[in-house]
């Protein structure tokens, strides 16, 4: 046995790498804050040092399509918070998504995703990436014997949320890994709602991680983006499999990134050909917001779910209201899996059924008074949203089902506010979603 | 005897102590990665001589290639071994003969060569052994440059670094 001593990895806390991860003060200047690169393009040195840079011979910065200063420590930070190799930040977690794909799949392929996916990336996986040649086969993971046994030759990959939006599912992340080893093929999870904080994927034996940092990471609502982050523990070296990683690649000279780079090579890849191809890049501004928002996550994502079991537990007692799908409540058939992923909190975001169906879920987000009415989860503003009737309106109604976001559905994402007030704004919506059934 | 990976500041004090490099299996092709790790550790000031019989004589980034360790005429702190890991064997052995005379601290294998066998009669020899990494790599992650590709370098700090 030898003892390996991790290539990356630190000794510090979440709580010091959140702030700390990637920002060391600038090298330049001294400046605490990371500055803000609004910049394009950056100078070389020679002609010798552009041809390394373009090479991908040396470490440096060519153009803010591919890497940026502010971007890079957003990166370095969020491959630390998820005990992670190495992370592509992008425009969206669309972006994220489709990156993690373009890495993998080629015409024909096939990824086997969740029916628990946010409903957008049912739609981004099942219509969009159609066009590319690239299929998604949904199915319940709950049922871990129907994923193994479909996958097949054109399998390239896994993926699921490790807790999913907005249902209040939460992904059996370990024995779904194993399944994914034995098969050799990455298990893809989207982080986006646990947010690193409350479950980390890779510990698990997740290969990538996806986020749309708009929502828990940046915090405030302010700022579009996404992240790709690399575990390294995936052998990419499969030219049959994966050949965007693992053979020689035309516009490089015939470089192969899983050879040369070893477990640097994903998210080589991603930048220096998925953002240089596909043009996702993140904009330096959102990356400092972003960079702002995560030097408080822990601390927000702790109050978010103390306020969000305050605000499920009320709402289950409620008489208007069916049913509650959180993890943190008892009743929840994922309350022991939330245990086990999970143990800091079930989320902010979770479903409830409010009687009366459509008509009801409509009434219901519209008399909310301190609680918007809008498309967006993560935020330190409680939001409120009838799937059915929004996000999910695309989707086929066995679809909608099937991601929980049925007629009587209402999404919450419970804030930062006092929470006898967004207890009290609930109350008196669903006191006028009962008076306009009884009149 | 086990193999014994160097720790953090381990890495730190070889990178900081070596000033030669003897890299075994350096290419004269300008896309292998053993050509551009020897042309970023010149950048960053390690005198890089490379080993290889198909070149010896040659020069190559500005030094003369030689057949084997014995035959490097200077002496050097560090063997790279770029390599296969089964070839890895017969390269240490010749290291720790040439110990001595050659003034060997540190056998090193690159990302992707292992053999513990190796590393743990060199280690037991008196040579510091860092295996499956790449000096490249561990010089940027030490001086954040790798942090520029979006890496996790392990690196928290609230002091300025020299530009």
């Amino acid at each position: 046995m030898t003892e390996n001593t991790p290539k990356f990895g630190s000794p510090y806390g979440f709580e010091t790498r959140q702030i700390h991860a990637g920002t060391q003060p600038d090298p330049v200047t001294g400046a605490r804050q990371t500055p803000i690169y609004q910049n394009t393009a950056f100078v070389f040195e020679d002609a010798d040092h552009a041809a390394s840079l373009f090479n991908l011979q040396t470490f440096g910065f060519v153009y803010s399509r591919l890497s940026n200063p502010t971007v890079a420590a957003l990166e370095e930070r969020l491959a630390s918070l998820e005990n992670a190799r190495g992370s592509t930040c992008c425009s969206s977690g669309h972006a994220a998504q489709l990156m993690a794909l373009f890495a993998l799949m080629q015409p024909g392929d096939h990824v086997i995703a969740s029916t628990r996916l946010y409903g957008g990336s049912i739609t981004q996986l099942s219509k969009s990436f159609g066009r590319f040649g690239w299929s998604a086969r949904f199915l319940d993971f709950d049922d871990l014997g129907s994923v193994r046994e479909a996958i097949n030759g054109n399998t390239r990959g896994l993926f699921c949320e490790s807790l999913a939006n907005p249902g209040g599912v939460i992904s059996d992340l370990e024995p779904l890994a194993e399944i994914a080893r034995a098969a050799k093929i990455p298990l893809i999870v989207d982080n986006t709602m646990a947010t690193p904080v409350l479950c980390r994927p890779v510990d698990w034996g997740a290969d990538l991680v996806t986020h749309s940092t708009t929502k828990f990471l940046s915090g405030n609502g302010t700022s579009m983006g996404g992240a790709l982050i690399d575990s390294g523990n995936m052998d990419w070296m499969d030219a049959e499999r994966f050949p965007s990683l693992a053979a020689p690649e035309p516009a490089y000279h015939g470089l192969t990134f899983a050879e040369s780079f070893g477990d640097l090579g994903f998210t080589t890849h991603a930048h220096a050909v998925s953002l240089r191809d596909l043009g996702t890049s993140m904009a330096p501004l959102n990356a400092w917001l972003t960079l702002l928002g995560t030097e408080t996550l822990s601390l927000r994502m702790e109050r978010h779910c103390a306020n969000a079991q305050r605000v499920a537990e009320f709402l289950e007692g409620h008489e208007a209201v069916s049913w509650v799908s959180y993890a943190g409540l008892p009743s929840s058939p994922y309350h022991q899996l939330a245990e086990k992923y999970l143990p800091k909190g079930a989320g902010s975001v979770f479903t409830f059924g409010v009687k009366g169906g459509y008509q009801a879920g409509v009434t219901l987000v519209e008399r909310c008074e301190i609680i918007s009415h809008l498309a967006n989860i993560g935020d330190t503003r409680t939001l409120i949203l009838h799937p059915a009737s929004t996000t999910h309106r695309q989707l086929t109604e066995e679809q909608r089902e099937a991601a929980g976001a049925g007629p009587d559905v209402i999404r919450l994402s419970v804030g930062l506010e006092t929470a006898d007030d967004i207890i009290a704004d609930l109350d008196q919506a669903l006191t006028s979603v009962q008076r306009q059934a009884a009149e | 005897m086990t193999y014994r990976d160097p720790s953090q500041s381990d890495i730190r004090r070889i990178l900081d102590e070596t000033r030669t490099i003897v890299m075994v299996g350096a290419s004269a092709n300008w896309n292998r990665p053993s050509y551009f790790a020897m042309k970023y550790l010149i950048g960053k000031r390690y005198r890089v001589i490379p080993v290889n019989p198909g070149l010896a004589g040659q020069e190559l980034l500005g030094e003369r290639a030689y057949a084997n360790l014995a035959e490097v005429p200077s002496p050097f702190e560090m063997v790279d071994i770029f390599r296969r890991s089964t070839e890895a064997g017969a390269i240490t052995d010749q290291a720790i003969a040439l110990k001595d005379e050659k003034g060997i601290k540190t056998v090193w294998m690159q990302l992707g060569v292992r053999n513990e066998e190796a590393a743990a009669k060199a280690q037991a020899a008196g040579l510091q052994v860092v295996m499956d990494r790449c000096p490249k790599i561990e010089w940027g992650r030490l001086h954040a440059e790798l942090a520029w590709g979006g890496f996790n370098t392990g690196i928290i700090s609230a002091k300025r670094r020299r530009a």
